[in-house]
């Protein structure tokens, strides 16, 4: 017998990549739709993912700027 | 006669070789910030992420006749970046990784750990994903053993597709595809154990 909870974790990851088949697609969908446990932890995932990104993303200094944009070749005639 | 017309045709040549020039190092530095803030996450401080970044530019606007107009600069220029950061012998200093690592606990396994936590029965999502501070996922994810890290970086962070991400670690996109899979779990594995001691 299938553990569809355990199921669907192992899907979970390439779901949300979007690199699962039409069929595991719709088997992770169909037990999403039954199981707010299973829905809850994919929302959790996704909303991580994206909290994850913005929180490392740390700004490039303007002095790191401005020396990137003295390595322009100069414009001379 | 003889020797006005091909001066011309020469003049106009490097005249537009200078524009295609111009061009290339627009197009490379309005993508700086992008290619900044993966670089500071493949790296462990903010003073090896500035080098890089210079060295990259630097290389990058010496060899731009390499690349190729129409494909993906961003690419490239993390390529690039990638190169020198295996010069500078980070792979060297790599420790082999004898520990194995545990990531059995399964995808689920940090959402568990935070709804526990929490005196609700059955709390909502935003409020677990609160549990974890910027400092905390800054840090789990700089404890992520770097081939894994790298791709994380990239395709998380640096929202490369799973090809680029296999070109500029010069490695095979399965490879890319496991050591994500497994990184995730690795990242969230120490982002419980910071949260949860």
């Amino acid at each position: 017998m299938i553990d569809w909870c355990d199921k669907c974790e192992e899907l979970m990851q390439p779901y949300l990549d979007g690199t699962l088949s039409d069929a595991e697609v719709a088997q992770a969908q169909h037990h999403l739709e039954l199981c707010s446990w299973c829905a809850k932890r994919y929302h959790f995932e996704e909303r991580l993912r994206h909290y994850v990104r913005v929180a490392v993303s740390e700004p490039m200094s303007a002095e790191l700027k401005a020396r990137l944009s003295a390595l322009r070749t100069p414009l001379d005639a | 006669m003889s020797e006005s017309a091909p001066t011309a045709a020469d003049t106009r040549r490097l005249a537009e070789e200078a524009r295609a020039r111009v061009r290339f190092e627009e197009e490379a530095l309005d993508l700086s910030d992008q290619v900044y803030r993966v670089a500071r996450r493949l790296v462990g401080s903010r003073e090896e992420a500035e080098d890089l970044v210079q060295q990259t530019y630097e290389r990058a606007f010496r060899s731009w006749k390499q690349f190729t107009p129409g494909t993906n600069l961003r690419a490239w220029l993390l390529r690039i970046l990638t190169n020198l950061n295996i010069d500078r012998g980070r792979r060297q200093q790599r420790a082999p990784q004898t520990t194995p690592l545990d990531t059995e606990a399964g995808d689920y396994f940090l959402y568990n750990k935070l709804e526990a936590q929490l005196p609700d029965e059955n709390p909502d999502e935003e409020r677990v994903l609160e549990r974890l501070s910027q400092d905390s996922i800054v840090d789990a994810l700089a404890d992520v053993p770097h081939d894994f890290r790298d791709a994380i970086v990239l395709v998380d962070i640096g929202e490369f597709s799973y090809a680029d991400a296999a070109q500029i670690l010069d490695i095979p996109i399965g490879t890319v595809m496991s050591r994500l899979h497994r990184g995730r779990r690795i990242l969230k594995k120490n982002l419980a154990d910071e949260v949860i001691t």
